[in-house]
């Protein structure tokens, strides 16, 4: 099943448009099949809602794959935690029959029913493997001259059992889709991090979390980045809006411009600025582009 | 608490007791050099039945999966730290920014709902004003507070103070 549904998720729509934005664009420029997943909650959480209550977590998450169901087409997710949620619950519900009765028991009070008929996919995933490397190359119309600063983020890979993406210690498949739009991925100390967000540590204990972004941030500004690319917008969120919180917390001013990885591939496939929101974002990214796009 | 946090874990299948104490869990933790999380002494104390489920580094954990990727016992150690969270919240134990987050999904469908900003923003973009999520779709909505009443949710976090 090629065609697919994209999953907005919380963050995307409701906090970072643009990112919406160049999802579309960019399925359109590649001839990607896509539609609206209408009526989508949220995915919900991993962290937090699947550590309340299991069943509930896998209640929402399976209306929502079951939506993509009726569509007959496959989930397309732009968030590392929405991918993380979803394809977890996916393979759970297909998995053990126990859980899938208990749970269609559930969603039988909504009329609804899972099946098993559609696969969860992630963007940076699906253009890796649908597209490939060339395909976006074939594509790009502006080569881009930047120093990238990848950053997967941990649901996109981990846990590792269930994805089959390769490595999770020196992972590569992102970094080629980045440098296929003719940027270079650099390394930089401690990339595979987490940023400090998930399992409802930036909801519950924000100064903490900070510190833990605070970690990319300085290895990411020794390694000499233009800026950061990543494959989620809770990611992004802290990344970006994670540097005015920290400035305010100890004065200290990093200024990367983060974006997400369809922000950079629009880029590349001729889209401006301002087509992807990127002057939506806390941290401006207009100066570093310049003459770079 | 009628189930012991080593055989809540055992009968779910996480082999704890196989964990040899040798820390690699601690030292690729990116939360531990920060929150202080000590993962190797989370896995112990649940294996020896302390308190483990009163532990506030419990909710230090952002869930990366390093520690349960690098487990040279094979311990999946991430899913049993969201095991022992769960058993903490069901026995009435929920920190008030999670309780607050959780009531927004159940009133609003999304944990991060849409606001006066990003509708402008939106607008600006030209994307409908509303996203395709269930804010345009209010039955949609309807549809998981039923759900919620229906698996407890709804329940489990309007309990405030249980007893």
């Amino acid at each position: 099943m090629n065609s697919v549904s994209i999953f907005l998720g919380c963050i995307v729509p409701n906090r970072y448009p643009g990112i919406e934005k160049a999802t579309k664009l960019v399925l359109d420029e590649l001839g990607v099949d896509w539609a609206d997943l209408e009526g989508a909650s949220c995915c919900p959480a991993p962290g937090v809602f699947r550590s309340f209550d299991k069943s509930s977590w896998l209640a929402l998450a399976s209306r929502n794959i079951a939506l993509s169901e009726a569509m007959e087409r496959d989930v397309l997710t732009v968030c590392n935690g929405c991918y993380g949620s979803l394809s977890d619950a996916n393979h759970e519900m297909k998995h053990d029959p126990k859980l899938a009765k208990e749970t269609n028991k559930h969603l039988e009070g909504i009329d609804m029913a899972f099946k098993g008929t559609s696969d969860v996919r992630h963007i940076v995933e699906f253009l890796s493997k649908e597209i490939g490397i060339d395909g976006i190359k074939d594509n790009v119309k502006l080569p881009l001259d930047l120093k990238v600063a990848v950053h997967y983020g941990c649901h996109l890979i981990k846990p590792s059992k269930e994805r089959e993406l390769g490595s999770v210690e020196k992972p590569s498949f992102f970094d080629e889709l980045v440098e296929a739009t003719g940027a270079t991925s650099i390394d930089y100390a401690d990339k595979m991090a987490c940023c400090g967000a998930g399992g409802g540590v930036r909801s519950a204990l924000l100064d903490k979390s900070l510190d833990m972004a605070e970690h990319k941030f300085k290895h990411i500004t020794e390694a000499g980045a233009d800026l950061i690319v990543n494959a989620c917008p809770f990611c992004h969120l802290q990344l970006d809006f994670g540097q005015i919180e920290v400035k305010k917390k100890n004065g200290i001013e990093y200024n990367i411009p983060v974006l997400h990885y369809t922000q950079l591939l629009a880029l590349a496939l001729g889209f401006s600025q301002e087509d992807i929101g990127l002057d939506m974002n806390f941290i401006k990214a207009g100066n570093i582009l310049e003459g770079k796009v | 608490m009628t189930i012991k946090p080593s055989q809540l874990l055992e009968d779910m299948g996480f082999s704890i007791q196989t964990c040899m104490q040798c820390g690699t869990c601690t030292g690729g933790c990116p939360s531990g050099t920060y929150t202080g999380l000590n993962t190797r002494r989370i896995v112990q104390s649940a294996r020896r039945d302390q308190d483990v489920l009163n532990d506030n580094d419990l909710w230090m954990c952002t869930t990366c999966y390093t520690c349960q990727e690098r487990c040279p016992r094979g311990i999946k150690i991430v899913d049993a730290i969201l095991a022992l969270r769960t058993e903490a919240v069901h026995s009435g134990f929920m920190l008030p920014a999670h309780r607050m987050v959780a009531q927004v999904v159940i009133s609003k469908g999304h944990a991060v709902p849409i606001n006066d900003n990003a509708k402008g923003q939106r607008k600006q973009l030209g994307l409908d004003e509303l996203p395709a999520t269930m804010h345009k779709f209010p039955d949609s909505l309807e549809q998981v507070k039923k759900l919620l009443t229906s698996t407890g949710f709804v329940e489990l976090i309007a309990e405030e103070d249980p007893k």
